[in-house]
């Protein structure tokens, strides 16, 4: 077995020293993802030949002395749900089989414009609609600490990925916990950043008003580096802010003394909360104190409306997104269908798996005559109420600290009947989806072997407090260095 | 009581232009109910005079230069065209319960 590739930073120090060449790091990164993928099944695909090219570029790059960002050389996985020219995009679904996208998603430019190798694609839920992969037309993704277990999702197969050390970077997307979530459950850092900062042109829509690229890293210094090369205003997408990006790398003092902590107590309460999750967090805020960080209760009053306001809102979005499957243009078309109509109506009951449709339905459902007021207009009220509990809480601190997820990584099979219990899963993170704000999830703890995580929700466009406060806490612990046991 | 009927399922899925079998239609009918059940919480919140937010971030138009740009190539956009002919996708006749 090949050994398990560094962080970003690490990688990036040998490849300036010239012990390593990005050829070596990709030829280990796709040695490992073959070994591990029998008990991982986390990619999608890979692409050594064309992997292999670009790190081939990369080294003659940096022979030249041209390298040209922190990324160049590096070997980097991306979700499924990002399109690639050339590549197949199938976003975990059947309705995508065999579709080859025709353009690089803005994220894929960005990366390789600074000279990361992308190596493959990774798994998730049927278009970004789960909490454990197990949506997925291509299978369940296994958790690299138990692989009993689900490495989370949406985006498990790109925690999986990271965690395992097979690169040390993989793009994730969270509508409404699908980075920060696996990023807990597996151990690792996972970043949403404010909405609209990465741009989501090529990105394929689950739910636009909530969808947004991030990244799962190692630790936090690596996210800050990755982040600065994905963000920025896009021409390609109207949603994408225009702000400037700031240095985050530079944001990274170590020092958090005098910082305000809020710590909501609606997400301090016993209930439907793993008892070893909530001490791990809160030995975590006894460290920030340690540190000198300052800490207060506030209060998210609209916290409890919070997962029957995402799954009204979402499924809405995501009915509307995916009336374009309808077997005209690519995807899926059903054989020997009688007339347009039989066409569409066989070519989607072919493509969806049940969660999809489930969906569709329930968002054509409350956006139907008679329920849309009740329904959607009222979910969209309390999504105003929501982002005016953070923006009073906000008033009274500088970062609001939580539990990333209920419970640590939870076995294939436990929820998966179960919808409503499924969706629980995201009861700490949809909140920062539905206002719009950036979150981080960094490992703080372990329980029966499996990794804890706390969640940074910071104010609109301050990623910069959200990773100086983890790299403040990773300077101070070593959960983040914590490996997963190699598999036998 | 319930709060969505298996008619009422089904006739969602004609709007959504999805077929579900039998089973299919009362699985669906019961997680339906369920998560309806569930989010009937948000009827107890007061939202009188509250704006309804659709976009978190306040979305400005950002213009650009009025210059053509190059779009995606016909042959590009066609490649996975399920059935194509010369520059357009074929489908089957439109009108149901037709003969040609």
């Amino acid at each position: 077995m090949t050994a398990p590739l560094g962080t970003l930073s690490e990688l990036r120090a040998q490849l300036d020293a010239r012990k390593v060449s990005s050829r070596e790091l990709v030829d280990a990164a796709l040695a490992r993802a073959a070994a591990l993928e029998p008990v991982l099944h986390a990619f999608v695909g890979v692409q050594p030949e064309r992997a292999r090219a670009d790190a081939d570029a990369a080294d003659a790059r940096r022979a030249r002395g041209e390298t040209r960002s922190p990324l160049d050389g590096i070997p980097v996985a991306i979700k499924d749900n990002m399109v690639q020219a050339g590549e197949a995009t199938t976003c975990g679904s059947r309705i995508l089989a065999g579709f080859i996208a025709p353009y690089d998603a803005t994220v894929v430019t960005r990366l390789r414009a600074a000279g990361a190798v992308i190596v493959g694609r990774t798994n998730l839920d049927e278009f970004a609609m789960g909490s454990s992969t197990e949506n997925s037309a291509h299978g369940p993704s296994r958790n690299p600490w138990d692989p009993a277990c689900t490495p989370g999702g949406s985006s498990g197969g790109s925690a999986a990925v990271v965690a395992a050390g097979v690169v040390p970077l993989a793009l994730g997307s969270d509508t409404g916990g699908s980075i920060r979530q696996p990023a807990s459950c597996t151990g690792i850092a996972g970043m949403k950043p404010t909405y609209g900062r990465v741009s989501r042109y090529g990105l394929v829509a689950f739910a636009s008003s909530l969808d947004q690229i991030g990244t799962f890293t190692r630790t936090a210094a690596d996210c800050a580096t990755a982040l600065a090369v994905l963000a920025g205003h896009d021409p390609h997408d109207s949603t994408s802010l225009p702000e400037p990006v700031p240095a985050w790398s530079k944001a990274l003092t170590g020092d958090v003394s005098g910082l305000v902590i809020g710590l909501p107590r609606e997400y301090f309460v016993e209930d439907g909360v793993d008892p070893a999750v909530l001490a791990s967090v809160r030995e975590s805020v006894a460290e920030l104190e340690r540190a000198g960080a300052k800490t207060r209760e506030v209060s998210l009053p609209h916290t409890k409306y919070a997962i029957a306001t995402y799954y009204l809102i979402a499924p809405a979005e995501a009915s509307s997104n995916l009336a374009r499957y309808d077997g005209v243009r690519y995807g899926h078309r059903a054989k020997g269908a009688r007339d347009l109509g039989d066409m569409y109506r066989r070519s989607r009951s072919e493509g969806f798996g049940p969660e999809v449709k489930r969906r569709i339905l329930l968002g054509t459902y409350v956006l139907s005559a008679g329920y849309y007021d009740a329904y959607y207009k009222k979910a969209q009220q309390v999504r105003t109420l929501l982002r005016r509990d953070f923006e009073a809480a906000f008033a009274g601190c500088d970062v609001i600290l939580t539990p990333t997820a209920p419970e640590t990584a939870f076995r294939l099979g436990e929820k998966a009947q179960d919808p409503l219990r499924m969706y629980l899963s995201d009861v700490y993170t949809v909140s920062a989806n539905l206002a719009g704000i950036p979150g981080l999830s960094i490992p703080c703890g372990f329980s029966k072997g499996l990794p804890v995580g706390l969640q940074l929700l910071g104010k609109p466009l301050d990623e910069a407090t959200l990773l100086r406060v983890a790299d403040a806490y990773q300077r101070r612990t070593d959960w983040h260095a914590r490996r997963p046991p190699e598999p036998a | 009581m319930s709060r969505i009927t298996r008619e009422e399922v089904e006739r969602v899925a004609t709007l959504a232009r999805l077929s579900l079998t039998g089973d299919e239609a009362a699985r669906m009918t019961g997680q339906l109910d369920a998560i309806l059940d569930y989010v009937a919480l948000l009827q107890s919140v007061d939202t009188t005079g509250v704006e309804p937010t659709s976009h978190a971030v306040p979305l400005r138009t950002p213009l650009r230069e009025d210059r053509a740009v190059p779009g995606l190539a016909p042959d590009l956009g066609l490649s996975n065209a399920p059935e194509r002919e010369g520059t357009a996708f074929v489908v089957p006749r439109v009108l149901e319960g037709e003969e040609h």
